[in-house]
């Protein structure tokens, strides 16, 4: 028998949970709406999402081995961050588009920061915002289902419709849309073929016009792949909830505060409809359950996750109301992601036992 | 007020239930036993036997020397074979008396005799409990006497037992508790004849029942002993965690229990004042639990003092494979040793031998999750503290209340990066410490 022991200091024991054990649960948390989204949109929402996690992956994979870095892959956040940017995708999305989303999320937002834990804005979201700014049609574009007979290369660079196609849709939406419906009218794919339709839920409701909230609730409608069922992602989030990955703290302050805001400031005829179409539609409960709680970009304080919420709350109002943008929820998590260090610092917890500043300086 | 339970905390796999069935057996040493005349939180004790020197069971051979030091008792009879510093359980090499053992244990004069503790006054039981060396045997190594000598004795409201025994795999105070609940009453009984405003509570971890109902059973019709049955979660046995649960008042690290009227002492602790009170024995052995999954025969012992952890682990039945890591205490904050040749102390509560070391794990990047800050039972924020410990940032550190950690551990446990939190931040804290000590 050797004489040697493992020495290091206290404590001996380790908990079961790991890094790449909370990614998985997150990944298993997207799955519900994943399904959904492929459900709704297609088989060419699975290639998306493929695509875009490999994608994801092989660029982190590529990048440690360049910069002769231990390969962290392992950890499965490239994984999330793949999925929760596919889902951020409209359908149509060119596939070249997508794969230079992922180059820019793990490269740019991730990697040259220090990889994993070291990113101030959610890598994810920062792509999805750089490509709305670089490639704003293409991003927006929700007026599709694959088209039958799109060769291998118009499927790949121009994404559904090529640009013929998408050019024509444009000119004449009525009519690609009932052609595009047709194609696909059977019985069970009614609910996909609704999807078809191009505006967004909160389009129309920007319109002024009322919404269907039951199928916004089951999913049947436009939007990116992603955001369009909310029972999908609340199953997800409840399912987080529950194992305790993610707390309420944040996704609860988030949409009520939204909530009070658009009671506040929100059209004058503000009716349950409108609320509710804001509420359920344009990704607000996938950014607030899986975005806004990505921990590496929320504060750590429990106050601080709260204020967080809040501040949430009151861009995303700002944006969807005063701004031009329908959506509003991505540009205000990253917003606040940079708000991040400054919420930590005003929220620090009082350590226990700590007596408050006031009696100490009458005890001194 | 009393609370149901502290903020933060861990539930961990707790492996008692290896030991727990095992009653305490005796042990007597085999070998040399050895000395160290630092076993307690204070100065050294000063030699008072030189080699060549004829030692009896009970006899003193350390001196404390101030205020916060403790006398050290020879367990054996035998002869003063050296005095040199040897290896310790925590690493560092101290200063010890060597006695070789005759096998005889012939005892001082009026060793083990009884005595009648209503008869005593205060100052003769204190007197009694600082010449028996006793210190406080939960880990820290207190001394007890400076304790239960507080500025206003007439301020101290209650007297806390701890029975927690909230570190996993130990299992000594837990057969104590079943198997001479009348002498931790009786010991407990002796503290509350010091503090006449004060009453005692017995603070159990609802995670040993039986343990709960037998002291109930015991304490049945004494006016100013309460059982508190506490909710397992560790640290529960942490002095802070504990007097807030049972009053409701909230410790620093600048304050003493004391400060907010409360004596806590642990229960081998209550029972060693028992055995010097009202038998005339000083602390001359320890109640520990020889266990783990590389143990052959985990079990409890009484143990003399200065025995060696080899003969500890021998009496186990040895090793059933290769351990990984041999502990000093337990998995929590217990200190890992690289040699069995070291002498059991007054604050050994454990050895525990694991054939997987759970710490040998890669540290990956810190990913934010603030588990650290849910869990810690401080309310810090470890993953900052780590931060400005690893960058030197001492400023920071202080601002940021790193000098209020006790190094429980539950923030590296629940860490899903697998960062040594508690190892940066403790470092740094002594490190401060020491700087502003010197100063």
């Amino acid at each position: 028998m050797s004489n040697l022991f493992h020495v290091s200091a206290a404590p001996h024991a380790r908990g079961p949970v790991t890094t790449g054990l909370i990614m998985k649960m997150v990944a298993i948390a997207l799955l519900p709406t994943s399904l959904y989204g492929i459900y709704n949109f297609g088989i060419r929402a699975l290639v998306v999402i493929l695509v875009t996690v490999a994608a994801c992956v092989a660029t982190e994979y590529i990048y440690c081995k360049l910069m002769k870095k231990p390969v962290t892959t392992g950890d499965f956040s490239a994984v999330v961050t793949g999925l929760l940017l596919a889902l951020n995708f409209p359908v149509s999305i060119p596939l070249w588009v997508a794969v230079l989303g992922a180059i820019f999320a793990v490269i740019m937002v991730k990697m040259l920061f220090g990889g994993i834990g070291q990113n101030f804005m959610n890598p994810a979201l920062a792509a999805r915002a750089f490509l709305l700014i670089s490639f704003p049609e293409r991003m927006t574009d929700f007026a599709v289902k694959a088209a039958s007979g799109s060769s291998f290369k118009d499927y790949f660079l121009y994404g559904a419709m090529g640009v013929e196609k998408a050019a024509s849709a444009a000119a004449d939406a009525v009519t690609s849309v009932t052609q595009a419906a047709s194609d696909v009218v059977t019985g069970a794919t009614q609910a996909a073929a609704d999807a078809v339709s191009g505006a967004t839920p909160l389009a129309v409701l920007k319109e002024g016009e009322s919404v269907d909230l039951f199928k916004m609730f089951i999913g049947g409608t436009g939007g990116t792949i992603g955001e369009t069922s909310a029972l999908a992602l609340l199953i997800g989030a409840a399912f987080l909830l529950a194992i305790k990955v993610i707390s309420l703290r944040i996704p609860l302050s988030y949409i009520l505060t939204f909530v009070v805001f658009i009671l506040l400031f929100g059209p004058d005829n503000i009716s349950f409809n409108y609320v509710m179409g804001q509420v359920l539609g344009g990704g607000l409960l996938l950014g607030a359950f899986f975005m806004a709680t990505d921990y590496v970009t929320s504060p750590a304080t429990r106050y601080g996750q709260i204020v967080f919420g809040i501040l949430l709350g009151v861009f995303t109002g700002i944006f969807r109301i005063m701004g031009k943008s329908a959506e509003g929820v991505s540009y205000a998590i990253i917003f606040c992601n940079t708000l991040v260090p400054l919420i930590e610092k005003v929220t620090m917890p009082r350590s226990f036992g700590k007596e408050r500043v006031r009696n100490a300086k009458q005890s001194s | 007020m009393s609370r149901s339970t502290f903020p933060g905390g861990i539930h961990t796999y707790d492996g008692k239930e290896l030991s727990k069935d095992k009653p305490i057996t005796v042990l007597l040493p085999k070998g040399d036993l050895v000395y160290p005349m630092s076993q307690h939180i204070g100065a050294p004790a000063k030699p008072v036997a030189a080699k060549g020197d004829m030692v009896l069971v009970g006899q003193k051979i350390g001196e404390a020397q101030g205020f916060i030091s403790a006398d050290v008792i020879s367990s054996v009879s035998g002869t003063v074979k050296a005095i040199e510093k040897r290896l310790t359980a925590a690493g560092t090499m101290v200063e010890s008396i060597i006695v070789e053992n005759d096998h005889e244990y012939t005892a001082v004069e009026g060793f083990g005799e009884n005595r009648d503790y209503n008869r005593l006054s205060k100052a003769e039981i204190r007197q009694i409990i600082k010449e028996a060396g006793i210190v406080g045997l939960g880990g820290a190594g207190f001394p007890t006497h400076v304790k239960l000598s507080p500025k206003n004795e007439n301020d101290i409201d209650y007297v806390i037992v701890n029975g927690a025994e909230c570190e996993p795999y130990l299992t000594s105070d837990y057969r104590l508790m079943m198997e001479e609940g009348e002498k931790i009453i009786d010991g407990l009984k002796i503290i509350l004849k010091l503090f006449d405003n004060a009453r005692g509570v017995i603070a159990i971890e609802d995670n040993k029942p039986e343990a709960i109902s037998r002291l109930k059973e015991l304490a049945a019709g004494e006016e100013r002993i309460e059982v508190r049955p506490l909710k397992t979660k560790y640290p529960q046995g942490g002095e802070r965690q504990l007097v807030y649960v049972v009053t409701g008042r909230k410790l620093n690290s600048k304050k003493l229990p004391a400060d907010v009227g409360c004596v806590v002492d642990n229960i081998d602790t209550v029972l060693s004042i028992y055995m010097a009170v009202a038998k005339s024995t000083p602390l001359i052995r320890r109640i520990l639990t020889v266990t783990g999954d590389a143990i052959k025969e985990p079990g409890n012992f009484n143990v003399r003092l200065g025995t060696s952890y080899s003969e500890l682990c021998e009496a186990a039945g040895g090793f059933t494979g290769q351990p990984e890591k041999l502990i000093s205490g337990g998995p929590m904050m217990g200190i890992a040793m690289f040699s069995l040749e070291v002498p059991v102390s007054k604050v050994t509560s454990s050895l525990l031998a694991l054939k997987k070391d759970q710490a040998a794990v890669t540290e990956t990047n810190c990913i934010r999750c603030a588990k650290c800050i849910e869990k810690c039972p401080l309310q810090l924020m470890p993953f900052k503290l780590a931060d400005a410990s690893i960058h030197g940032e001492e400023e920071l550190f202080v601002k940021y209340d790193g000098l209020e950690c006790c190094g429980c551990g539950c923030c590296s446990f629940i860490c899903p990066a697998k960062r040594s939190l508690t190892q940066s931040i403790v470092q740094k804290k002594n490190e401060i410490l020491a700087k502003r000590k010197r100063a």
